[in-house]
């Protein structure tokens, strides 16, 4: 009997049950976000602060300070400020694109039809397939002589030989052609958020809709979007915030050309700031996404904020 | 306003049968109600009717034309749903509008109906909030309000209580039925509750398993009960059956009555032994047996408390009970109802 009257020894240690305080484990278990974050998010961002503000370069790794002057140098240069709006355009539209196509890509995986589960498993495909390789199967597919996309034109008679589009020569289509491929790589994500935001509406709000006599774009644009509008705002701030950063598909497919049409913020900084070692103007340039993204993070927070359903 | 009439109504989910051969007539001005346990496929038909769900097989008319083909928007009936279907995102204005909206009504109508339908359901002061912002019985207040405004030719109402508190149902259900008188529009009322169904029908229509079982007035409902099924689904405690002559005899608890209280028409009598009683205050419940029949064979009688004091009902004696002829059911080996002996 004295076996069970006697407790597991609650006495011995006062640190016998320190991992019950929610103090110490709760310490615990943030401890390595915190460090990621400071380390390898904080810590660079102080380090291109500082490069920014002085003359530091590979060659002559001065820590003179010079105030704002590369930030001023920066923004004098049309290379800079092409850049500028390139990353918009490039960010806005494949935003945009992706946006549409996973709404669509979700309102056609939404029915049942033979093979929608391979479907399903299929279409998340471009975002699981590394960039790098992708962005090649793109470059052929965009390729001033092996391009089947002008193939097909061709075999179609919309082109000729003499005629077909220099997809990744002429200005215009180079952009278009980073919007499409990095659109491509986004829907899937845009897809996923759109299945869970329009599987979450009510069955009842819907058929509710159907009797009030509300077709299929009404309820689609007056229902079902204002609804899920939250979740679709989350998924379009990760996004934003990833493609405006981001130089993969630029510098995979077009490294910025032909002369700097699809340069973006991320590729020049890179270009700059590494492969020319002028860190301190590469570091000016990577700032610059700073502000945008501040403002536009806190913008959508905002509208987050106010839509309260 | 309109007759909705359904004629040889299936519907199937793939092997398994929802609705099994329905034919019904509402008529104009009717306020029906179908009653039956979950799953018996009364919210199916209700689907039907609206056009949301297709049907396997028969014909749904309405005003005696055949909208079998007519998607829901075209076919002017309004629908409340179990959790009211309000739109998350629009004020209670527009919530009421938008029907109207759909239809194009011009603006300075929309504003008079919707200020309209507000005062008839006591809603002016909440057309500024949102759903979430109202309590139950007001959310309720709402969708009813959304499907009066564009004046429909029925109502169909899918258990449009069952998420209200039982206090508030009560009085809910009273105003629906005040509401459904003023407006004298067709009605289609689905519950499982049988309080609702007989306290609101103009007429029953109890279903089970797909099949319509019977169809008849609160009254005929209770007092003639088509088959066992219904005897037993309507009224609580549910009618006693007890087997008898291959068949079944019914009666129900509050007609079973010690001998001394019936004092006239002819009567059966039964030896009746006490296990139980439960006083609801209005009521006494007692539970015991017959003499003859299998113990296991539970009877209930309901007493009134006035009328029959605690002692002289004591448990684990035998009492003489008795049930008046005429209140006597008689049902065959299939369960229907047979003629009287």
């Amino acid at each position: 009997m004295a076996a069970i009257a006697e407790k597991i020894g609650w006495r011995s240690s006062r640190f016998e049950f320190v991992f019950d305080r929610p103090r110490v484990l709760g310490s615990l278990f943030l401890t390595p976000a915190v460090l990621y974050v400071l380390v390898l998010v904080g810590l660079p961002f102080l380090l291109a602060v500082y490069y920014a503000l002085s003359a530091f370069t590979v060659y002559n790794p001065s820590h003179h300070f010079v105030g704002l002057r590369n930030f001023v140098e920066v923004v004098q240069s049309g290379i800079f400020r092409r850049a500028l709006l390139n990353t918009f355009i490039f960010t806005i539209g494949s935003q945009i694109l992706g946006l549409i196509l996973g709404k669509f890509g979700a309102l056609v995986l939404l029915r049942p039809f033979p093979g929608r589960k391979i479907l399903r498993a299929l279409i998340v495909l471009p975002w699981a397939v590394p960039i790098a390789l992708a962005t090649v199967a793109w470059e052929w597919m965009f390729d001033s002589l092996y391009s089947v996309i002008n193939w097909v034109l061709m075999a179609l008679g919309v082109v000729t030989r003499a005629s077909a589009p220099q997809w990744l020569g002429d200005p215009h289509l180079a952009m278009l052609c980073v919007i499409i491929v990095n659109a491509w790589r986004f829907f899937p994500f845009a897809i996923v958020i759109f299945l869970a935001g329009i599987t979450a509406v009510p069955q009842d709000v819907l058929d509710a809709a159907t009797v009030d006599g509300a077709g299929f774009w009404r309820r689609n644009y007056q229902i079902i979007l204002p609804i899920i509008a939250p979740i679709v705002v989350v998924g379009l701030i990760f996004g934003t915030v990833f493609t405006f950063t981001d130089l993969s598909v630029v510098y995979l497919l077009t490294m910025g050309g032909p002369v700097n049409a699809t340069q973006v913020l991320g590729n020049l900084g890179f270009q700059i700031g590494i492969l020319s070692g002028d860190v301190s103007h590469g570091a000016a340039v990577s700032l610059f996404m700073f502000p945008v993204l501040f403002v536009l993070v806190i913008l959508m927070l905002r509208f987050i904020r106010r839509r309260e359903i | 306003m309109a007759a909705v009439s359904a004629t040889e109504i299936f519907k199937k989910f793939g092997e398994v049968t929802a609705i099994d051969g329905i034919s019904l007539t509402m008529r104009d001005g009717e306020f029906m109600v179908l009653l039956g346990p979950s799953g018996c496929g009364k919210t199916t038909f209700l689907r039907i009717i609206a056009g949301l769900e297709r049907q396997s097989g028969g014909d749904i008319a309405i005003d005696g034309e055949v909208v079998n083909d007519i998607p829901p928007r075209a076919r002017g009936i309004a629908m409340v749903f179990q959790s009211y279907g309000l739109y998350p995102h629009f004020t209670i204005w527009n919530n009421i509008a938008f029907p109207l909206k759909t239809q194009r009504v011009p603006k300075a109508e929309i504003k008079k109906r919707v200020e309209w339908a507000a005062q008839l359901l006591g809603i002016e002061h909440l057309l500024d909030r949102r759903p979430r912002q109202l309590s139950g019985g007001e959310r309720q207040r709402v969708a009813l309000a959304r499907a009066l405004v564009r004046e429909p030719t029925a109502f169909l109402l899918d258990e449009p209580l069952s998420n209200l508190d039982a206090k508030l149902r009560a009085s809910a259900r009273n105003e629906i039925k005040q509401f459904q008188q003023r407006v004298g529009t067709t009605t289609i009322y689905v519950t499982h509750d049988q309080v609702e169904a007989m306290g609101m029908g103009d007429r029953i229509a109890v279903i089970d398993h797909g099949k319509v079982r019977q169809v008849g007035t609160p009254a005929v409902i209770y007092d003639h009960p088509a088959d066992r099924f219904v005897a037993t689904f309507v009224g609580t405690p549910p009618m006693n059956l007890v087997a008898w002559n291959g068949g079944h005899l019914g009666f129900r608890p509050e007609h079973f009555l010690p001998r001394e209280m019936i004092d006239n028409g002819v009567v059966s009598e039964f030896s009746f032994r006490v296990d139980r009683a439960e006083y609801l205050g209005s009521e006494r419940i007692v539970y015991g047996e017959i003499e003859g029949l299998p113990s296991a064979q539970e009877v209930t009688a309901k007493l009134p408390p006035a009328h029959v004091p605690l002692e002289s009902i004591r448990p684990g004696e035998w009492h003489a009970f008795a049930v008046r002829n005429s209140q006597l059911c008689y049902f065959d080996k299939e369960g229907k109802r047979a003629r009287r002996h």
